[in-house]
């Protein structure tokens, strides 16, 4: 059976003062129907540019390499009818509410407008859907809100808003990227918890972009780790955070402060994080920062290799299995 | 000295008819560190404004090693001597710095201007800064815009150690940071409380480094004091609702999203 989302090989360049600059150097993902794949990531490591390029929301200029095939057909060379089937199948919210909701329309008007547009919808069964979706992502008074204008929300109110527009073409996968970084604490877990029981309600897949790899294991089924614009390890979400595969992955769940103790010292990963066009192609991109690499990690780029159910882009996996620490319990 | 270096009493602040902070009291003891925890429109970054002077306050006093502070400073002698008292690190690293003043300038800027001794002195006083804070000669020499995130960070905590503060406000200073520099920051922070004694103040929402950085911490909802205590026991027994909700919201090992309903 194929899977819902697949993505081979990914590379894209971006135009940088007159040269192509890799942001991605090779994804290859698999996500089934009604599945939640968690992509961390911190900044510059490719994460939301993955989705960008599945959502084909690249930049102007942008090359790219490989393949994107959404329920088997090729996302680049879509057009007409099956690029609006795919615009409504594939939905997208993003970090900032405010700058992605359109400040002069009313809340009801940018919420159907799509399927209006698209011609699925009339306006009054629109109207009627976008009621339940309000109501589903639990604001009061839907009806009288649809009336309302954005400045009228507050930022938490504003994202569910958001997701609920995500759900208006009925979408089969959501790309949601970092959707609740800008929220406060309480905030963001009522909105996970919310988006989180309709993706499993409605059997969405979805694709979670965040830097924060304990809300990402909390949320999804597994979770994918990348670095410099490669995905360094992939896993079930419980094995990544207790039996982690990569040195990078143990080295981002151990430099946390706790919060249930106060440690003497942070273990700090030492250096900066690499941006995907710095990284070298004849060697492994985390190895200036490793406490484990040997001499062949400066020679010798690792490929992503299966092991223990997951993958892992380290090239002394082998040895390394079951000694890297995870978050103590 | 003994005595609290930083105290506010009975502070309010007022814009127009909304209040947004309503009768805080809290004291900071020398070498000791306190957290300021909110979400936003707690007041929190407010009460930051009120004690480095940019709000006034609507009533309530804010005195620092026995100075009042509650009332512009009369002249620029008064001005400096509130400068060596509390010093502020804000959250963005990217508008905190003048983009055309190298790290080493700025730092030196402060250095003679708080410094007093000899050339000599204060050209070394400033390599002490950098050192401390981890930057080679060519990070020193550079703009800010050639300088990363975390980079800009410390350079704006070496800055504000430049005047020799007792108190340094870190307002979310190490919010927007990626995890792998933010611990990076975290340990820079507590290396110099070891060095230099300096009491932090942290405004933060982030509990798990409240956790690390902090000794005592009280929680702020829509400008009152809901909570306050030692900060290990504030996390581990919250006693008001809102601090347990807080604390339950975070995510970590084991964690499940809460249940739908359990906020207000």
């Amino acid at each position: 059976m194929s899977s819902l989302l697949e993505i081979d090989g990914l590379v894209v360049r971006l135009p940088v003062g007159g040269a192509m600059r890799p942001v991605l150097r090779g994804v290859d993902l698999r996500l089934d129907a009604g599945e939640s794949l968690g992509l961390v990531g911190e900044s510059g490591s490719g994460k939301s540019m993955t989705a960008r390029a599945v959502d084909r929301l690249l930049p102007a200029g942008a090359s790219v390499d490989g393949a994107i095939r959404f329920d088997g057909a090729d996302v680049a060379s879509l057009r007409g009818n099956d690029l609006r089937r795919f615009r409504r199948e594939v939905s997208m919210i993003f970090q900032d509410p405010r700058s992605h909701i359109n400040p002069v329309r009313r809340i009801g008007d940018f919420m159907t407008e799509a399927v209006i547009a698209h011609g699925t919808m009339n306006r009054r069964d629109a109207t009627t859907l976008a009621v339940e979706l309000l109501t589903a992502v639990q604001i009061s008074n839907p009806a009288e809100r649809l009336n309302r204008f954005p400045h009228e929300l507050s930022g938490g109110m504003l994202q569910r808003v958001m997701i609920a527009s995500a759900l208006m073409g009925s979408p089969r996968l959501v790309l949601a990227d970092e959707p609740t970084t800008a929220l406060d604490v309480t905030t963001q877990a009522e909105v996970m918890a919310i988006l989180d029981e309709l993706r499993r309600e409605r059997g969405l897949a979805m694709v979670f972009i965040t830097h924060d790899l304990e809300l990402a294991a909390a949320v999804c089924d597994r979770t994918a780790v990348m670095y410099a614009g490669q995905i360094v390890e992939i896993n079930t979400s419980r094995h990544i955070e207790h039996d982690p595969l990569h040195p990078y992955t143990s080295a981002l769940l151990r430099s946390r402060p706790r919060i249930d103790v106060t440690l003497p010292r942070l273990e700090a990963i030492p250096g900066q994080p690499l941006s995907s066009f710095e990284a070298p192609d004849d060697a492994c991109a985390f190895a200036g920062r490793c406490p484990h690499a040997a001499d062949a990690c400066q020679t010798t780029a690792p490929p992503l290799v299966t092991i223990d159910g997951g993958a892992s882009r380290c090239a002394r996996v082998g040895e390394l299995r079951g000694t890297l620490h995870g978050v103590d319990a | 000295m003994s005595g609290p270096v930083l105290s506010a009493s009975g502070l309010v602040k007022d814009f127009g008819s909304f209040r947004a902070v309503d009768d805080v009291s809290f004291e900071v003891e020398a070498g000791r560190s306190l957290a300021i925890v909110g979400e936003s429109g707690s007041g929190k970054t407010t009460i930051a404004r009120m004690i480095v002077g940019l709000e006034r306050p609507t009533a309530g006093t804010i005195t620092a090693l026995g100075r009042d502070r509650s009332h512009p400073a009369r002249d620029a002698a008064e001005r400096r001597a509130r400068g060596a008292e509390v010093q502020i690190v804000f959250q963005d690293p990217y508008t905190s710095l003048d983009p055309r003043q190298t790290v080493r300038s700025a730092i030196a800027e402060i250095v003679a201007l708080h410094g007093g001794a000899g050339a000599n002195d204060r050209a070394g006083r400033v390599d002490e800064l950098l050192r401390l804070v981890g930057f080679d000669a060519r990070q020193a020499d550079a703009l800010p815009r050639n300088l990363s995130g975390g980079q800009r960070q410390r350079a704006a905590i070496a800055r504000a150690l430049a005047a020799e503060p007792r108190v340094l406000i870190l307002d979310e200073s190490v919010a927007a940071l990626d995890v792998s520099i933010q611990a990076q920051v975290l340990n820079l922070l507590m290396d110099i409380r070891d060095t230099t004694g300096v009491s932090y103040v942290l405004i933060s929402h982030d509990l798990a480094v409240v956790r690390q950085l902090t000794d005592d911490a009280i929680v702020l909802r829509h400008g009152r004091v809901v909570e306050t205590g030692p900060t290990a026991q504030v996390l581990d027994h919250p006693s008001d609702p809102y601090t347990q909700l807080l604390r339950r919201s975070v995510p970590g090992p084991g964690w499940q999203i809460p249940t739908r309903g359990a906020s207000t």
